[in-house]
């Protein structure tokens, strides 16, 4: 897995509450059986002004004008700052994928949805929970400062503006870890190899009817 | 020391507690469909890995199969849209390829993964249950810890037969007294995320528990767990009773013999103990909830049948205001309007909330002998799976249907998410007994009002909202 240890990029709005992965990236795009390629329909009913397509060029679309990521002053941007609930919703890890692809390492929220959050880990892209008002903070500066940058250090655990001031996040030491040094937590869990056969033993003693396979056709 | 139902389900699968707070959880059946899979197993494949049980996985595929019988007829080599037929096709290969059990297209058996589930006794009280879909806390309603994970937790159940996990908090939503005539389940849930709002469950695994949980079948129970997930938490379980173990007896992988009368004493332990402690307790009053529809884009969004839209000017929460005036303007309503003055131009009865045997009795009442409002250009009633639907055939629900001028189609996920033919046009209204009203969710630029069976069916003959307990009088 792709590792996070330290960022800093631009960051760009997404000004809504419970913004849910099926608005991240729209369902017609959950066709592929590829893990790359949905950039460029990340946000796609609010980015254009058509109806996007699977398997379509995006080039010459119409560009919603009004969307921030259209905007120039936040091209390239890296850092995501949005509001309470983010990724709420189905549970599609092409929502992060999606985000991954266009090119961002970070989000920053009040807070963030369970299976949303959690697949973020999985993908090297980082889910920042600031209390609102640190948010608020942030959205002000970033409407009053095109090329608004923000700095974070996974190693620290901390986020830092331009003008230097600094806001510790947190983060489960697990997830830290993995994060920091590019984890692959299926190799981590099969480290536990034995551990799991110990347990099927004594989970088969306990509820048998547990392990009647599923047979049959 | 007393413990939750959540606490006994986690301490009973518990392979591995480790030092950083983190936990190896046993998960012991894995659903499978087409749309968040494929990835899984091409990662095991570029690893060479192999699966670790391939006994405790099902697949079926649901999300993309076309619902109209004439795309059915052919199977997977009907399915006219290209990418779509890629992604069943793949589904396919990979259960061929690593041995796993596959429901396939125009197998009677299959149908939505949260509706075959429970169906067909795969999933069991006291079992962990994940699939690649946030509304596996479906399997809740028999008290199993059931939930949703994204695609790399789906290799690694495959990989591993193990979630690294962190322990959910304890909230018990506990719904008192009884529910009135015509006011059924989805009125329950809906009314229970209407009131604590789309994120108030994250964190939190949801135990339902009250009169009303106690007295509601299972399929109702299925359709609160389902919606567990739309008020911000993963899972969402109800203790096991009587209701529950009649239920799974005689399922095709219930176990029988003296291993039933095993399992049944280790279930009758699945509830939570008299001084168990919740982080968290909310208590509704079954009597005084009504039938519920949503207004907006989000499930919080709701108001009683008899409400109107509220208006955003009464709401100081800057956040919440700019929410709900954005819900407005895209679902062209304005503020005071009259719910029953909404005009619908269709309506979509299905999906993993509402498309079980009591769903589709429950409309097919509601509809009998009478017709579709010529408003409505499309009234539609998808099964769950194609027992279901071979159900309700047998007792005659499709002609009650057919006659009444709704469409009766073959099992999918269909228009709850519209990755298959079934969509709502730009603008579009639709009475759906579906779980969530996102922008765009049943198509680019549609229009979702969540309801139950019952309201959608009324919707339907009406061409709008109508309090359906006036057409449960008329019936009785």
């Amino acid at each position: 897995m792709k590792s996070f240890t330290t960022h800093s990029g631009i960051a760009a709005p997404m000004d809504r509450a419970n913004v849910d992965t099926d608005l991240i990236i729209p369902k017609q795009f959950l066709k592929s059986i590829k893990r790359t390629g949905f950039g460029k329909n990340l946000f796609d009913a609010m980015r254009y002004l058509d109806e996007g397509q699977p398997d379509q060029s995006c080039d010459g679309r119409p560009l919603n004008k009004d969307f921030p990521l259209n905007m120039k002053r936040y091209h390239g941007a890296s850092v995501l700052l949005t509001r309470g609930n983010f990724g709420c919703g189905s549970s599609r890890e092409h929502a992060p994928w999606a985000l991954d692809d266009y090119g961002f390492r970070c989000v920053i929220a009040p807070s963030f949805a369970d299976i949303f959050y959690n697949n973020c880990f999985k993908n090297g892209l980082l889910p920042i929970v600031l209390d609102s008002t640190k948010v608020d903070q942030l959205f002000k500066e970033m409407y009053a400062a095109p090329g608004y940058e923000l700095a974070i250090d996974l190693n620290s655990s901390s986020v830092t503006t331009p003008s230097g001031d600094t806001f510790n996040f947190e983060v489960d030491e697990f997830r830290r870890h993995c994060l920091l040094e590019g984890l692959d937590d299926i190799d981590l869990t099969l480290q536990h190899s034995n551990d799991i056969r110990d347990f099927e033993l004594r989970h088969a003693a306990a509820a048998p009817w547990v392990f009647d396979a599923i047979q049959g056709n | 020391m007393a413990k939750t139902l959540y606490d006994k389900l986690w301490d009973s699968h518990l392979v591995k507690q480790r030092d950083d707070g983190s936990a190896l959880i046993y998960i012991d059946r894995h659903i499978i469909h087409e749309v968040t899979s494929p990835q899984a197993f091409e990662g095991l494949r570029m690893a060479r890995r192999e699966p670790w049980r391939l006994d405790t996985n099902i697949a079926t595929p649901d999300h993309n199969v076309p619902t109209t019988v004439a795309e059915r007829a052919s199977g997977v080599a009907g399915i006219e849209d290209i990418v779509s037929r890629t992604q069943v096709t793949t589904l396919d290969d990979n259960c061929e390829e690593f041995g796993i059990m596959e429901y396939a297209i125009n197998d009677k058996r299959q149908g939505i993964v949260h509706v075959i589930g429970p169906e067909s006794g795969a999933c069991l009280p006291g079992m962990t249950v994940v699939c690649g879909d946030s509304h596996t806390a479906t399997n809740g309603a028999v008290g199993a810890l059931a939930h949703g994970i994204g695609t790399s937790e789906v290799e690694h159940v495959l990989a591993t037969q193990c979630l690294v996990s962190m322990k959910m908090k304890n909230m018990l939503v506990k719904v008192n007294g009884e529910l009135g005539e015509g006011v059924t389940s989805k009125d329950v849930i809906l009314a229970i995320v209407g009131k604590i709002g789309t994120a108030g469950g994250s964190g939190y695994a949801i135990e339902f528990g009250g009169q009303v949980m106690r007295d509601m079948s299972i399929e109702g129970r299925m359709t609160v767990c389902n919606m567990a997930i739309e008020a911000g938490a993963r899972a969402g379980i109800v203790a096991v009773d009587q209701t529950t173990i009649d239920y799974v007896q005689g399922r095709d992988f219930t176990p029988t013999g003296k291993l039933w009368d095993q399992a049944v004493v280790f279930w009758q332990g699945l509830h939570s103990d008299d001084a168990a402690k919740f982080d968290l307790v909310v208590e509704l009053d079954g009597s005084s909830i009504e039938p519920q529809v949503s207004w907006g884009t989000s499930p919080e969004m709701v108001v009683p049948v008899s409400g109107r839209v509220p208006d955003p000017a009464a709401v100081s929460d800057p956040v919440k205001k700019e929410g709900m005036e954005r819900a407005l303007v895209y679902m062209g309503l304005t503020a005071g309007q009259a719910i029953s003055d909404i005009k619908l131009d269709k309506v979509f009865i299905g999906s993993c909330t509402n498309s079980r045997i009591e769903d589709m009795r429950a409309a097919a009442q509601v509809v009998k002998g009478q017709k579709k409002a010529d408003s409505i250009s499309l009234a539609m009633v998808v099964p769950g799976s194609g027992l279901v639907k071979a159900q309700a055939e047998a007792e005659g629900l499709d002609k009650v249907f057919i006659d009444a001028g709704l469409e009766w189609r073959e099992p999918g996920c269909s228009m709850c998410l519209a990755m298959n033919a079934d969509k709502l046009g730009n603008g579009e209204h639709c009475a759906s007994t579906s779980n969530r009203n996102f922008e765009g969710r049943q198509g680019y630029g549609g229009r979702t009002h969540l309801v139950s069976p019952a309201m959608a069916a009324a919707a339907a003959i009406a061409g709008h909202f109508i309090d359906v307990r006036e057409f449960v009088g008329d019936a009785s």
